[in-house]
């Protein structure tokens, strides 16, 4: 492996789980309102958030360019305000793992949430605990099993992603060039062995990531 | 005690739940088959369900009042619920599950505490335990123990004995009747066995497909 492969590879653990750690908030909230909560709008949201699942991957890529480019109306804000670029530019990595991975998270944390009888919810409250702490010490921890799979789910598609990323992130060496970006390139120039070398890192960081996962849940038994 | 139960109304499956009482025992059974409504009416009572149409009031202290859009949240009620299956937290230990709610602070001076619940319910050898592996008795005792100790007002106890073994509910039932003695918080107990209800209770009102049919003393009622 070449010092050029490694940084690719190190690029793309990171953006991945930067954009693993934003979702987090997000998604564990929206993912709590769907299981335990209902709104008006809520079937809307719901297949909003499920659409990045069935939309190809470069059309949900189109979207985010057009937002996000400086003349969007997202990222012209961030622009004009804040000075920041985000298409062709790792934020843009970031931000398209982050929406196509989104989904997958909310689906597995919500599966969980409504996993967790209600009726333990409810006596945690006839035991004075306010909302938040009836999330963080009863629903959270007896749903963990599946918000864990979910984030890891979630980290491994932000790991694969393509689609959306050369769309709005493009494929500028050095800068936004993914895992994926670099395996799809290597094999657009016929260096085939780079390409497999590629491939095999993609294999190990996802197996290490799922293979982690089910460790930590293995060290944390229910009961005690 | 006195517990107001008025004007309530709630739709049930196939019937509606429709009471207005006033209790002022210290131990009152709610008696009746399954499906009778009676766990709704603790859900009510302790704040974890809402009717159409009541008014709650504990010792002159409003719960609920659905004319006047009173709906005092259920971590401020201070009662505590003893569910049917014990309702235990399974990821925490015995001491974790029975401090869940603990007040130390402004519980009072008779206020519960761990040593003193923990002797009467002789949980003392569980508490370092799992819950996962406690039988059905000693999830009862843990349950109660964990109502207990968030110094309640008032304690609903919703077939407290029904999953357990005739030999087993004789063990139990001296825990309850001790529970009455030591610690002198209230209590609102469903079942639907008349020996519990004759053992423990002072009045009893006996409740059928919503609507109560009878009320008075446990030796005339079930006769």
């Amino acid at each position: 492996m070449s010092a050029e492969e490694w940084r690719v590879v190190a690029f793309t653990v990171r953006i991945a789980a930067l954009a693993t750690l934003l979702i987090l908030p997000p998604g564990l909230a929206l993912a709590w309102l769907l299981a335990r909560r209902t709104w008006p709008g809520k079937s809307l949201v719901e297949t909003a958030v499920a659409l990045p699942l069935v939309v190809p991957p470069v059309a949900t890529g189109l979207v985010l360019l057009e937002l996000f480019g400086r003349r969007g109306p997202l990222g012209g804000f961030l622009h004009e305000r804040l000075g920041l670029d985000v298409v062709f530019t790792w934020r843009a990595v970031a931000l398209a793992m982050a929406v196509m991975s989104f989904p997958l998270l909310v689906r597995s944390a919500r599966t969980a949430f409504e996993g967790v009888p209600r009726r333990l919810e409810q006596i945690a409250r006839t035991l004075g605990a306010a909302g938040p702490r009836v999330f963080f010490t009863v629903t959270l921890p007896l749903a963990a099993r599946g918000v864990v799979g979910g984030t890891l789910l979630a980290f491994a598609r932000a790991l694969g992603e393509f689609g959306a990323t050369i769309l709005v992130a493009g494929n500028i060496p050095g800068r936004t060039s993914t895992l994926s970006l670099s395996i799809y390139q290597q094999v657009q120039l016929g260096r085939d062995a780079h390409a497999f070398r590629l491939l095999a890192v993609s294999v190990a960081v996802a197996f290490a990531a799922v293979w982690t996962g089910e460790w930590l849940l293995r060290r944390r038994p229910q009961g005690t | 005690m006195r517990l107001a139960l008025r004007r309530i109304r709630l739709p049930l499956a196939g019937f509606e739940l429709a009471l207005d009482a006033e209790l002022a025992d210290d131990a009152t059974a709610l008696f009746g088959p399954s499906g009778a409504g009676k766990t709704a009416l603790l859900d009510l009572v302790a704040g974890l369900r809402r009717a159409p149409s009541a008014r709650i009031a504990l010792d002159g202290r409003v719960l609920t009042d659905t004319a006047a859009g009173v709906e005092l949240p259920a971590r401020h009620r201070r009662i505590g619920y003893v569910p049917q299956d014990g309702a235990l937290f399974p990821h925490l230990s015995v001491r974790r599950n029975v401090l869940y709610g603990h007040r130390p602070q402004d519980g009072g001076p008779g206020a519960a505490t761990l040593e003193h619940v923990a002797a009467v319910l002789e949980l003392g050898p569980l508490l370092d335990r799992g819950v996962g592996d406690l039988s059905g008795g000693e999830r009862q005792r843990v349950a109660l123990a964990r109502a207990l100790l968030s110094s309640p007002r008032l304690l609903l106890l919703d077939e407290p004995l029904a999953a357990l073994d005739r030999p087993l509910k004789a063990r139990i039932l001296p825990y309850l009747k001790a529970v009455r003695g030591e610690f002198g918080v209230p209590m609102l107990y469903v079942t639907h066995d008349p020996e519990e209800v004759l053992a423990l209770c002072d009045e009893v009102l006996v409740l059928e497909r919503g609507k109560l049919v009878a009320r008075g003393a446990p030796r005339e009622i079930l006769a």
